[in-house]
């Protein structure tokens, strides 16, 4: 014990000898483990943000899209407006026990007006259930009701963005705007959410009775999606599969054909993502690794110089009782307190940079402490890593020889 | 069995290229414990080699060597750093200190590798100690470059004391000095040896030979000569009589 104690002095003294030597040595692992805990930082603020996002979808939530339609030659993609309708949206509804509530839903986007002010934006067509499904709250104002839904009233409520547009410094609740010229009264405001993982204003819509948007703006008879809710999240498979079922039967699509339509379930989504997370991760892991070698070859290279440098003090070392070991342990000792405080350092600095990127860029930012604790662990097996041969040279020195040196 | 160095018949050859060197071919000898003695020669005659093998730096080709009663010939280089660790202590002729390594800290190096374990205090207490006997313990916290070429030495011969080793083993310990300083050197020798302290040195020069108790000659790598010192130099008269000398040159200028 005591021999280790008084090893790891000679080697930071040895370091401190030499501090602008060390110091650039250590910068490759500093700048490796920096860059290594920031990519890491941001990467799992975007996972965590995905994550709320898809808990956003709300809770124990199954789409169903529509199949992607032809029209002369053009194939739209999931969710054109295509295969589902109404009817199907009530049957769905209707005979799948275990099913809470639904929301048909059509998009589109379209020029809007109010006043002076006009603006592009996306109408969603929902049922009134849609804020609980989303569990998407009314920050002022009322959510449309049934009653709108069955009627097809003019009413709508609207996202920050498009009220800050439109009305900018009015409360936008009971205001007017036009909708391809149909004028709708604003009943009430979603509480903002800012931008998705993506970069998308999630506040820039304007939401309305399905039955409204199908209509008197989109005049179009089919839906783009339903949202289902269900009970509870162990319903969800069997929903899934009872709603492939009824539907296939509804559409008439005989066994050798496929379905015109698709279900996920919100843990598809989640799965993934989470998936995509993955691949993010096994990239910024090739990319530690890259930083962290380089950073060790430039230890072993300063190592191997040091080594040479004091062949002399070996020899001395060595006649006056040290055991190769001794030395080994020596050298080895110096390249991990170079790997350890240059990993340390990185830390530091990573967790700032992130620090900063969270102030300044306003990134959703998550430092992993295991992330931290495998970074130092990582940076002192790569001082012993990179330090071992370096370390062994020292160690077979012939006494005579290392002492003649000049 | 008081002998601290016995060599039967030892040699050592080196192999470089193809040609075979036999530094030193068939020495036998031995060393009482409390001798000073002096191996000579010229350069080449295979005195540094002995010194190497004495020293446990080196191991024979061929012959016995018992260090302090044990046959050190055939032991591995662990087994010898710690008999070079406990056993001997080494002057070197360049000094060899650690340098931006404090005086003291220099002569604690051999505890740090030695086996049985002292406390820090433990330590600093025996370093102090090394470092009284050789009249530099006012200079503990100096740095070798703060330090003359004698005082480097003493720095040394403390370093070489601290573990109580059997035998004090001096390679040319004269050779980067003056001649002033040399004789100090010498001095603090004999002063060791008439403690009792076995030391065995190398040089090749014979003024400094005589300060010593026994000449051993080396020629082409064998022992022709082995005398007692008959009419042996006392540092501390020596000094006196050059100070003697230096005192009337300065006169006479």
């Amino acid at each position: 014990m005591m021999r280790l104690l008084a090893t790891i002095k000679i080697a930071v003294r040895a370091l401190l000898r030499n501090k602008m030597r060390t110091l650039l040595t250590m910068l490759g692992m500093i700048i490796g483990v920096a860059a290594v805990i920031a990519t890491v930082s941001i990467g799992n603020g975007a996972k965590a943000q995905i994550e709320a996002q898809i808990a956003s979808i709300g809770q124990n939530v199954v789409l169903v899209f529509s199949g992607s339609f032809t029209r002369g030659g053009t194939r739209s993609g999931w969710g054109g407006a295509g295969t589902l309708t109404v009817e199907d949206s009530e049957a769905i509804q209707r005979e799948i026990p275990g099913v809470v509530v639904i929301s048909p839903e059509v998009r589109t986007r379209v020029q809007i007006a109010a006043g002076g002010e006009n603006w592009n934006t996306q109408i969603l067509g929902e049922s009134a259930n849609y804020f609980d499904i989303r569990q998407w709250p009314i920050i002022s104002g009322a959510p449309f009701t049934e009653q709108d839904v069955r009627t097809a009233n003019k009413v709508a409520v609207i996202g920050k963005t498009v009220a800050d547009e439109l009305y900018p410094g009015e409360d936008p609740v009971g205001q007017v705007v036009r909708v391809k010229n149909v004028p709708f009264i604003i009943v009430g405001m979603l509480t903002p959410k800012g931008l998705s993982v993506q970069g998308a204003d999630q506040d820039d819509l304007i939401v309305m009775p399905y039955t409204s948007a199908m209509k008197r703006v989109q005049k179009a008879t089919m839906l783009g999606m339903i949202l289902v809710q269900v009970a509870k999240p162990t319903l969800l498979n069997t929903v899934q599969q009872q709603v492939i079922d009824l539907l296939r039967q509804k559409h008439k699509i005989t066994p050798d054909k496929d379905d015109d339509f698709t279900v996920r379930t919100q843990q598809e989504i989640a799965e993934m993502a989470a998936a995509q997370s993955r691949t993010m991760r096994l990239l910024l892991g090739a990319i530690a690794m890259v930083s962290l070698v380089v950073g060790g070859i430039g230890i072993m290279n300063i190592m191997l110089v040091s080594v040479t440098e004091r062949t002399r003090e070996i020899g001395i070392r060595m006649a006056i009782g040290a055991r190769g070991g001794d030395i080994l342990l020596q050298f080895l000792t110096e390249a991990v307190t170079l790997g350890v405080l240059g990993g340390g350092l990185g830390i530091g600095a990573g967790i700032g940079a992130s620090r900063l990127l969270a102030v300044q860029m306003n990134w959703p930012i998550l430092i992993p402490p295991e992330w931290v604790f495998y970074a130092f662990v990582f940076s002192a097996l790569v001082g012993i890593f990179f330090g071992f041969y370096p370390a062994r040279k020292a160690s077979r020195l012939d006494p005579i020889d290392a002492l003649r040196y000049e | 069995m008081n002998a601290v160095i016995r060599l039967e018949d030892i040699h050592k050859t080196y192999h470089t290229g193809d040609v075979d060197v036999h530094a030193v071919r068939g020495v036998s000898t031995g060393i009482e414990s409390g001798e000073f003695a002096a191996i000579m020669g010229a350069s080449g005659s295979g005195k540094s080699t002995l010194m190497n093998i004495i020293g446990c730096l080196d191991r024979p080709t061929a012959g016995r060597y018992l260090l302090d009663g044990m046959d050190v010939s055939q032991l591995g280089r662990d087994e010898l750093a710690d008999i070079r660790n406990q056993k001997i202590g080494f002057i070197f002729q360049g000094f060899n200190l650690l340098s931006r390594t404090s005086a003291l800290e220099n002569v604690e190096l051999p505890m740090l590798y030695h086996g049985g374990h002292l406390s820090g205090r433990k330590q600093r207490q025996r370093a102090l100690a090394a470092l009284e006997l050789v009249g530099l313990a006012d200079r503990a916290d100096h740095h070798p470059n703060q330090l003359s070429g004698g005082q480097q030495q003493r720095v040394a011969i403390a370093r070489a004391l601290v573990n109580q080793p059997a035998l004090l083993l001096a390679d040319e310990p004269t050779g980067n000095l003056d001649s002033m300083t040399s004789v100090e050197i010498m001095g603090v020798f004999q002063k060791l040896n008439d403690q009792g302290i076995t030391i065995v040195m190398v040089t090749h020069e014979l003024d400094i030979a005589r300060y010593t108790r026994r000449n051993l000659i080396m020629r082409d790598g064998r022992l022709v000569s082995d005398v007692r010192v008959e009419d042996r130099l006392q540092a501390e008269a020596e000094l006196l009589r050059l100070r003697e000398a230096q005192k009337e040159v300065q006169l006479t200028l």
